[in-house]
């Protein structure tokens, strides 16, 4: 044992060392800069098919698929079961896996709570938030009815009979009734009837067989003006498509303000280099003009948000709804 | 006229070169899709749907147009020559059309239903030409009360479908209500009937995993105990004048087919009905009806013409809500909304005034898809009669793969092929057993709609049953359900008198 052989065993740690350290060096940030969907992409949708996610999920891949975004496909698969509980368990299951993505909704916040599920919104890898939908009040036109005093008058003449139709039960569409009643001091009055759809609503509301609703712009559109009106809109500004038509908060209820996101999620676990690859596709997806065009023909908020922001977006909606819900008595 | 002027810019717009193009492969790829066990229109629409990004809107709805309707044509063909149906909507097309091709009469079968297919789908395109707007105002006096009523008129007609004995039929309808409920509830919101917490109930049970497992899968398991010979070998003559023989053939039915085509037409417009309830009731109308009333389920060529072109007609007739009102008559029709927005359409009145390039090339091209289909479906037939000749053991694994598929694709969830497999284990005891199939299978399609409107209409009553028979308030549901009460009374009335057996 001399002390040459020492010294050469030392160099060769020394080496092997070093080797090490460039692998990381050059391995580490390039994997995950690098990081590309390497098989076709599943994007699941919270809703049935020719449903308002649906077709954003559709457009979107549109887009992408046109300007040639991504190396893999976005296939959509459609996993309506339970408002949304069907897909978030899907998600849940895929733990860790970059290829699947989710269009998520408002019951990603609604259903967890109300069907006590084991997935909430923490379980998922916040990606992007690409609009905001917004909620108008409406009501036949043969009603005669133009505003909301003209409304809430017409509601207590109606002694409980009044019919407000919606998408869902315990969704979207019934809190934004609640938040009426409770605000006008109707409640009991209203009766609430759940559809599957928001089309379907909006054409009984222009069929007579409803009395009023509270359907997103987009749903009410082809019935506008001829046989369905917007009384006042729950957003803190004037929506652009309806310039004539006053917000709650001008009316003296800034509380009713309501929106529905469109966001997306992935699952939980996946590499830091996904996140930020989907995050830089749905940035250039949303400042896209295919998309402000679709947003403005369709009164929706077009509203881009990710990272950090994003998060606590979701925590605040988070605590908002199960407020919500709370107030209704539906949740402990 | 302003109308005719539109159409034949319309057809102008779908004559062009690339349009026609576009109506050609669509019709060919749809009866192909049709034909397939499992794979709808609804599939074939969806999965190609990305394809049409890279065109104007004019040609890419043409181009699905065109697949809706080949795959209505397609439906028809495994109905008869296997006894499986293409798709959900070409059920009731098996009654006939099997036990005629066993007689060795398939292509005579297979020529009623193209032809048939073409009447229907014509009639209904004129209807949908001349009266869209107005028809689409009509469309919005159905709520759910009106909804509930036609439902309840069809389960009225179809009390004639069953097989020898009513009690099974009954039980068969119960089974597909019971399925029906499985899934998330409308009214209340909560999921019913998730077995042992398995997420794939959760979307209920899809009526496609049904009938392709009742159908398909339970035909094969039928067949294979039979041993793997081939079936019978069917005489293949199919020239113009065997063509021309059937159609002479055919007018003896007039009074069924238009009867069938504007039932077909008024039934695919009411949203959420489409062309499944269509040919089902067209059928049994017309089994009612008939002079031959004996001669139906043991093949007869009325029996495949009264599906046949109440299902072609509905197809057009789901369109109509689709384009005026934004909401889809079928499921096929969802997809293809999803589609219109997609490309920045608007759907309502103004649509047709807006995007009158769009709505007039639809129009026009329908006309054309529809002589392009029943050319392709006419000329296909030598093409299906020599694969009938092939042996069961090359054609069962094919079928039993493209079952699979089909039953995969619409929620992408194996839990489906699964279930599948078990319904194809139903279907193979209810053929020993001799239950009927048909009304499970229409009892699922129909239930959750029973169901939803009818609770629907509670509510909005307040729980009043007299809303449904209320002739100032409702005027259209009360008419309807003093119909289908008749319709339920007048057999059982007839068996107390002791005139005639008692007919479920």
């Amino acid at each position: 044992m001399n002390s040459r052989n020492w010294t050469r065993r030392f160099t060769h740690l020394w080496i092997v060392a070093l080797a090490l350290v460039i692998t990381a060096a050059w391995s580490l940030p390039s994997a995950e800069a690098a990081w590309k969907p390497t098989r076709p992409i599943e994007f699941v949708i919270m809703a049935g098919k020719g449903g308002g996610a649906d077709r954003i999920a559709r457009l979107m891949q549109k887009i992408v698929t046109q300007n040639n975004w991504s190396p893999q496909p976005l296939v959509p698969i459609n996993k309506k079961g339970g408002s949304g509980a069907e897909a978030m368990l899907y998600m849940k299951s895929k733990q860790g896996n970059p290829h699947v993505i989710l269009v998520t909704l408002n019951s990603f916040f609604t259903t967890p709570a109300l069907r006590k599920l084991p997935v909430s919104y923490k379980n998922f890898t916040p990606i992007y938030r690409l609009a905001m939908d917004t909620f108008l009040l409406w009501v036949n036109k043969k009603s005669g009815i133009t505003n909301v005093d003209q409304f809430v008058k017409a509601v207590k003449a109606k002694g409980g009979k009044w019919t407000m139709g919606g998408t869902g039960k315990m969704q979207e569409d019934q809190l934004v009734t609640n938040m009426l009643s409770q605000a006008y001091g109707l409640k009991g009055l209203i009766t609430y009837v759940p559809f599957r759809g928001g089309g379907t609503v909006a054409k009984n509301l222009a069929g007579g067989h409803l009395d009023s609703t509270v359907n997103n712009p987009a749903e009410g559109l082809p019935h506008t003006p001829n046989k369905m009106v917007p009384i006042a809109a729950l957003t803190p500004k004037r929506i652009p498509a309806f310039p004539n038509v006053p917000t709650f908060a001008e009316l003296g209820k800034p509380s009713l303000v309501y929106f529905m996101m469109r966001s997306i999620n992935a699952p939980g676990g996946i590499p830091a280099g996904a996140t930020k690859w989907y995050s830089n596709l749905f940035t250039k997806l949303c400042n896209s003009d295919a998309w402000k065009t679709y947003t403005k023909k369709k009164a929706l908020n077009r509203a881009c948000l990710t990272g950090g922001p994003l998060a606590s977006f979701f925590a605040d909606e988070d605590v908002k709804h199960k407020k919500l819900l709370k107030g209704m008595g539906l949740i402990k | 006229m302003e109308i005719l002027g539109n159409l034949f810019y319309g057809l102008g717009i779908a004559l062009s070169p690339e349009n026609l193009l576009m109506a050609l492969i669509g019709v060919v790829l749809g009866v192909a899709i049709g034909a397939m066990p499992g794979l709808g229109s609804v599939n074939g629409v969806a999965i190609l749907l990305p394809i049409t990004y890279a065109v104007p809107p004019t040609s890419a709805i043409i181009f699905l147009a065109a697949i809706y309707y080949g795959a209505m044509y397609g439906g028809a063909i495994s109905s008869i020559t296997l006894n499986i149906p293409g798709a959900s909507t070409a059920v009731a097309t098996t009654f006939d059309g099997y036990p005629l091709a066993q007689k060795g009469q398939a292509a005579d079968a297979l020529v009623t239903a193209a032809v048939a297919s073409f009447i229907g789908g014509t009639i209904s395109i004129v209807l949908f030409t001349f009266f869209a707007p107005p028809l689409a105002e009509f469309a919005l006096r159905f709520g759910p009360p009106e909804e509930f009523a036609v439902v309840f008129l069809a389960y009225g007609t179809f009390a004639g479908l069953g097989g020898e004995s009513p009690i099974k039929t009954l039980i068969a309808t119960m089974m597909g209500l019971l399925m029906s409920t499985v899934g998330t509830d409308i009214v209340s919101g909560s999921p019913r009937l998730i077995f042992a917490d398995i997420t794939g109930f959760y979307h209920g049970i899809n009526f496609l995993v049904l009938a392709i497992g009742l159908y398909g899968v339970g035909e094969i398991f039928y067949t294979l105990e039979g041993g793997m010979q081939a079936r019978e070998r069917y005489q293949a003559k199919m020239g113009i004048r065997e063509i021309a023989a059937t159609i002479r053939d055919l007018r003896r039915y007039t009074t069924t087919l238009l009867r069938g085509s504007l039932l077909g037409f008024f039934v695919g417009m009411l949203p959420a009905a489409g062309a499944t309830p269509a040919s089902f009731m067209s059928y049994s109308i017309a089994k009612r009806f008939s002079k031959e009333s004996v001669q139906f389920g043991k093949g007869t060529i009325e029996g495949v013409a009264a599906p046949e072109c109440a299902n072609n007609a509905a197809s057009t007739g789901a369109m109509l809500p689709m384009l005026t009102l934004g909401i889809p008559g079928s499921p096929t029709t969802a997809v293809m909304l999803g589609a219109l927005y997609v490309w920045g359409l608007v759907p309502g009145p103004r649509l047709f005034i807006e995007n009158a390039d769009f709505v007039w090339g639809l129009t026009g091209s329908l006309y054309i898809a529809n002589a392009l289909a029943v050319l392709v479906a006419l000329f296909a037939i030598p093409f299906f009669i020599w694969m009938l000749r092939m042996p069961m053991t090359i054609l069962a694994p094919v079928i039993l793969v493209v079952c699979a598929v089909g039953g995969f694709s619409p929620t992408q969830d194996m839990f489906d092929v699964y279930l599948m497999f078990f319904f194809g284990a139903i279907g193979y005891f209810f053929r020993k057993l001799d239950y009927p199939l048909a009304p499970m299978v229409l009892a699922l399609v129909l239930g959750g709609l029973t169901e939803r409107t009818f609770r629907q209409s509670l509510i909005i009553s307040h729980g009043s049953i007299g809303i449904f028979f209320d002739f100032s308030g409702h005027p259209i549901a009360a008419t309807l359900m003093w119909l289908s009460v008749a319709t339920f009374a007048v057999p059982v009335i007839s068996y107390f008198l002791g005139k005639r057996r008692l007919k479920f």
